[in-house]
């Protein structure tokens, strides 16, 4: 119990990620602030200082990460956290402080401490505004401003943050603020996941007696919500002051914030359009108790503000052929763009209409209102309409959002607001969703819609109105720049949430060629599109695309004959399809004609990708298509494809440390960055045969880069013009590269590091077993091996029987270290996109607490 | 020809050690109050609680392993105090005064041991207010004591065995054996947890490795163990089998077994009851978390790596009870 005081205190000691030896107290002429300061810790000369200011009701123990990575940092910066006046453990003056009192007595802080430039402010909640005021008034001094859920507008009460309305009401205001710890608590409690005893226990240290909260309940009433509100001028003179600042700017943001949602977010990225953002898709208002910020914002630090690279003088750029460049060509060619077949009946759509209906789709669009660069989420499924309606957009230069239902409601959601369309494209299920999680303003509807959900929606226009709207408009569209942003693809989020994948129009059109000259495709040549995305190909190669009889949606209802039926159609003899394309149509090969077969034999090439492809699926493709070289392509959304192999290569490479891919594509580059003891990829990019390390890719069609993820960005780009995959794996003496996993699910044991592919196939082979996970126990560097065996028979979760556990014990002997455990489970968790890549993340987790003796649950 | 002090050289890994040492061509002195029974070594009988026989042993010795200390789970902790702080203290000061240049203290990761899971863990310090029992509270003491004379000219450095077991052990296989014969052996909850052990081979290896470890790896602690920890229940279900007893089948949940542990700890230390309780709070706790050890800095420091593993361990043990059998 801290006893009521008016003086200036140090923190007390023992509180979680606090070292009592950064605490102090710095006497100014309006009061005597408790601030945090690790000048006495630090070894090295620091690059500048990083001013922190908390918001309300938080105090400088909200910084104690930022500390701690800025005292450890090979650059270290000094860190300034300050207590404000009348808050934390800073003295009770008794005096009420406004948003220009504040910013002032911040001032004459900095002026005691003597602080010299650089300085890079830091602020939270309020404390942002005060933060942002001091940068304002100090340009000398300032260097950078970082922000984490703050604001520097405030919009009159009948629209402030629902979540705040009601404490802003004086009565209320004193009993939540000041009375009683509600206002604290429930801020506390806004934290995910939830706060550990000890750390909301140290947020309240100051707060102990009503006394102490005074200032708590001064500072909701400083909120200027009210035109005619006393510190209103002060936000406004900031605010204005902000969109003057050309200093390097970073917004890290937690998106689950009821009070500064993401329209603060954007208040401010239009003040300050050159800012960094990283914006965490399930953090919310504490984001630094949520996520790592602190380190991220040291590298930032460092690129941004203590080492910028040189200016950037970018070599000219080849021109680039737009992929909407040969539909345009080809607007007089009456030749079939694309050829659905519905059982015994076709649709056939020429490139003239093809080229006609997106030419007016994209006027249409711009009539609505819809500008080159703003953002389109399309939610439609693959089809004639999902065709033109992406090429309109790509003509127009708006950036189209493709988020597919394989994520989950959930994370479609969260993945489609992060990118914040203008407008969303939809079948109407999918506008259900988008009104109600407020995706965007405005709603086009594809396809059929019921007239009353229609109206209760608020669609703006249909398809086909779209494309009345641009038939008779004269707008003149011009091209986008090959540079500018294309499309934003979403990674299927197996490992965390799902990320916005940033592609220019010359990725798109890198991504093009390599497909092209990979499988042989040019224009006046047709294939069929068995896996349905590949259908939006065509019109970019200039070949006719041709959508067998299935459920776009369901991959395996495609039947032997259905393929056949298609290939004949066209005589095509390149067929895209995926692995479930591909168990389906070896499941109903009985049921096809000799016909069937004969048309089938034409193929002459096969591509199956969107998974990984097992060898033995496409062995038995090959009894089904004698004719076909059988490739697979390895890559990800952030660069597809980047290598491709023939299964014969792949039988010819035999048995190896992972998957063998096969060689990288044209253009495509692929290296290897060596792992440490520890399972870190560090080293230096090399095309050394044999090491194992983290594979990096580089082409014409890579990312350009994450979308509002700058942490996650530079530290996948951290190699100058290389992608980090995330994925291990190493070179063969052939330039071969083979898959073994990914980086994280790498096992660190203490006589080297365990990649979990290739023992899982030992333990799949296995009598009895499903499919078996490899993964780590324990500390990086010194950790066990455990195996997770999904049986064929359904078992409780638990420890393996001794039979199976001695199996595959036996099965694994020759590890670097044995396996320490054998655990079974009804079911592997897998990503929903696929069903197939195993979440080793959440197995280890499980393991790691039934290993330990707690209880856990899968 | 090098002299050497073992004390505690009747127990199964002082013995060993002993054993050791006379193989390798050491002259070997052995303190402890019932003879050794091993071959080639001058038995000195007496506790390491008498000064004067604790100097008649150490005279003329250059290094000492120090093992005699009161290893039990009952009992009352004065008498633990006196074996293992005050026993050794005894031993620490006559050595240093008889000019002994090197003493391996045998320790035990329990001292360092609060309760929670050990999961990869180092050697963190020890806890003589904090550790579990009166056994690891006063060897952490001990440790403590031991560590804090280490100075040029009398190195000294702590070895922590974790569960050492072998034929012929009494402690763990033992208690494990006799209790399986008895059906008194359940198994706790999961049966899940990672126990990392030592084969007594490996243990006996790391401390005359530490017998010449250089100096610069003295006046620190290191767990030693066989890096290949193993779900509880795989272990003793192993032994079990090893040793021709039934294994366990009764299930019982941790979390009773813990509450049960504590009782029958009570029960023991206020009632005159004979012997040791079924099952005490500690081996309940010991059975339903997990204990593994990183051992990268041990293996660096004493230049030592395990020979013998968990399974080769188990087909000895195995070996050893059919010998037996046959006997």
């Amino acid at each position: 119990m801290i006893a009521p005081t008016t003086v200036a205190t140090l923190a007390p000691s023992g509180l979680p990620g606090l070292d009592p030896a950064w605490s102090r107290v710095v006497r100014t002429p309006s009061g005597a602030w408790h601030v945090l300061d690790n000048a006495a810790q630090l070894t090295a000369e620091p690059v500048g200082t990083l001013l922190c200011v908390h918001g309300n009701p938080t105090w400088s123990y909200l910084w104690r990460t930022f500390v701690a990575a800025a005292t450890a940092a090979d650059r270290p910066w000094r860190v300034i956290a300050v207590d404000q006046l009348d808050m934390g453990f800073s003295q009770r003056t008794g005096d009420t402080h406004l948003l220009a009192d504040r910013v002032r007595e911040l001032g004459e802080l900095t002026d005691t401490l003597g602080l010299t430039e650089p300085v890079v402010t830091a602020g939270h909640d309020w404390g942002g505004s005060i933060s942002l005021g001091w940068a304002v008034d100090h340009p000398e001094l300032l260097a950078g401003v970082v922000l984490l859920n703050t604001a520097v507008f405030q919009p009159l009460a009948e629209r402030a943050p629902a979540a705040l309305r009601p404490v802003m009401v004086p009565g209320v205001r004193q009993a939540a603020t000041v009375t009683t710890t509600g206002f604290i608590d429930t801020t506390l409690a806004l934290a995910h996941p939830r706060l550990d005893g000890a750390v909301r226990n140290a947020f309240r240290a100051p707060y102990r007696t009503a006394a102490r909260r005074a200032a708590v309940g001064d500072f909701v009433a400083d909120i200027p919500a009210v035109a005619e509100h006393v510190s209103r001028p002060e936000l406004e003179r900031i605010a204005a002051g902000v969109s003057e600042l050309d200093v390097p700017a970073l917004l890290a943001w937690g998106a689950r914030d009821p009070v500064f949602s993401d329209r603060f977010l954007r208040d401010l990225l239009d003040r300050l359009p050159h800012a960094d953002v990283h914006r965490y898709p399930t953090a919310g208002h504490l984001v630094a108790e949520d996520e790592d910020v602190a380190t991220g914002v040291l590298r930032w630090l460092d690129t941004r503000v203590a080492a910028p690279a040189a200016p950037v003088t970018t070599p000219e750029r080849p021109p680039v052929r737009l992929l909407g460049a040969t539909l345009t060509e080809r607007a007089a060619d009456n030749g079939p763009a694309l050829v659905e077949l519905h059982g015994d009946t076709s649709r056939t759509v020429s490139w003239r209409a093809l080229a006609r209906r997106t030419e007016e789709i994209a006027r249409g669009l711009a009539v609505i209102g819809v500008r080159p660069g703003d953002r389109v989420a399309v939610l439609v499924p693959p089809g004639a309409d999902l065709t033109a309606v992406l090429y309109a957009c790509l003509r127009l230069g708006a950036v189209v959002v493709v988020a597919d239902a394989g994520l989950g409601v959930g994370a479609l959601s969260r993945a489609v607001k992060a990118s914040e369309p203008v407008a969303v494209i939809g079948i109407e299920r999918a506008l259900l969703a988008a009104k109600a999680f407020r995706w965007a303003p405005t709603l086009v509807a594809a396809g059929p819609i019921n007239r009353r959900v229609r109206s209760a929606l608020g669609v703006e226009a249909t398809l086909v109105e779209l494309s009345d709207l641009g038939a008779v408009s004269d707008a003149e569209l011009a091209w986008p720049d090959a540079d500018d942003e294309a499309a934003v693809l979403f990674t299927s989020g197996s490992t965390g949430p799902a990320k916005g994948v940033v592609y220019t129009h010359r990725g798109l059109a890198g991504m093009r060629d390599a497909v092209a000259s990979t499988y042989g495709i040019s224009a006046e040549c047709s294939f069929v599109a068995a896996f349905a995305p590949f259908a939006l190909l065509g019109p970019a190669l200039g070949a006719t695309s041709v959508s067998p009889d299935m459920d776009v949606t369901a991959p395996r209802t495609l039947t032997a004959a259905a393929l056949a039926a298609a290939v004949r159609a066209v005589d095509g003899a390149v067929v895209f399809a995926s692995p479930a394309a591909l168990a389906g149509i070896l499941a109903t090969q009985d049921d096809a004609s000799d016909d069937d077969r004969a048309a089938l034999a034409g193929v002459e090439t096969l591509l199956s990708a969107g998974a990984p492809v097992p060898a033995d699926l496409l062995l038995a493709v090959r009894g089904l298509l004698p004719g076909a070289h059988l490739h697979t392509p390895y890559g990800m959304t952030e660069m597809l494809p980047v290598t491709d192999v023939e299964l014969d290569e792949i039988l010819a490479a035999g048995d190896g440390p992972g998957v063998c891919v096969g060689r990288p594509v044209q253009g495509a580059r692929v290296t290897i960055s060596a792992l440490a003891d520890e399972g870190t990829a560090v080293g230096l990019p090399s095309d050394e045969p044999d090491v194992l390390g983290e594979i990096l890719v580089t082409g014409p069609h890579l990312k350009d880069r994450y979308d509002r993820l700058w942490f996650t960005q530079d530290a996948s780009a951290r190699d100058a013009g290389w992608h980090r995959t995330g994925d291990v794996g190493r070179l063969d003496a052939d330039g071969r590269l083979w898959v073994e996993g990914r980086l994280a699910h790498v096992v660190a044991t203490d006589h080297g590091v365990v990649t979990p592919v290739a023992p899982e196939r030992r333990v799949d082979a296995l009598d009895g077993v499903a499919r078996a996970a490899v993964v780590g126990v324990g500390p990086r560097g010194t950790q066990q091996i455990v195996v997770v065996v999904e049986p064929d028979e359904p078992a409780g979760a638990g420890l393996a029987e001794p039979d199976l556990a001695a199996r595959v014990r036996d099965a694994l002997v020759g590890l670097p270290v044995p396996v320490a455990a054998v655990l079974v489970v009804p079911g592997l968790p897998t990503d929903l996109r696929h069903n197939s890549k195993i979440d080793r993340t959440r197995l280890a987790g499980w393991a790691s607490a039934v290993l330990a003796g707690r209880r856990a649950r899968l | 020809m090098r002299t050497v002090l073992v004390t505690g050289a009747s127990g199964m890994l002082g013995g060993a050690v002993a054993a050791r040492l006379v193989a390798d061509g050491w002259d070997v002195r052995t303190l402890q109050r019932r003879p050794s029974g091993v071959a080639g070594v001058h038995d000195e009988l007496g506790s390491v609680t008498d000064a004067e026989a604790v100097s008649r042993a150490v005279a003329g010795a250059e290094a000492v392993v120090h093992l005699a200390a009161k290893v039990d789970i009952v009992g009352p902790e004065a008498e633990y105090r006196a074996v293992n702080v005050e026993g050794t203290r005894t031993v620490l000061d006559a050595a240093r005064a008889a000019g002994v240049s090197r003493m391996v203290f045998v320790s035990s990761p329990s001292v360092a041991h609060t309760g929670d899971s050990l999961v990869g863990a180092g050697a963190g310090p020890a806890e003589p207010s904090r550790a579990r029992g009166p056994y690891a509270r006063t060897k952490a003491a001990a440790e403590q004591l031991a560590l804090a004379t280490d100075q040029p000219g009398f190195r000294v450095l702590a070895v922590r065995p974790h569960v050492v077991w072998g034929p012929g052990d009494t402690q763990l296989v033992g208690r494990i054996v006799a209790r399986a014969r008895a059906g008194r052996l359940p198994i706790l909850g999961s049966g899940a947890p990672l126990i990392d052990t030592t084969y007594v081979d490996n243990a006996v290896d790391a401390l005359v490795a530490a017998l010449t470890a250089p100096t610069d790896s003295y006046g620190q602690a290191y767990v030693v163990t066989n890096g290949e920890p193993r779900p509880v229940r795989e272990l003793i279900d192993a032994i079990c089998a090893a040793s021709g007893v039934p294994v366990p089948h009764r299930r019982v949940p941790a979390a009773l077994a813990r509450a049960a542990g504590a009782g029958l700890d009570a029960a023991w230390a206020h009632l005159p009851l004979p012997g040791e309780p079924p099952l005490t709070r500690f081996v309940a706790e010991q059975l339903s978390t997990a204990h593994w050890f990183d051992q990268r800095r041990t293996r660096e420091a004493l230049r030592w790596e395990p020979r013998v593993s968990v399974d080769e361990g188990i087909a000895r043990l195995a070996a050893h009870t059919r010998a037996a059998v046959d006997a």
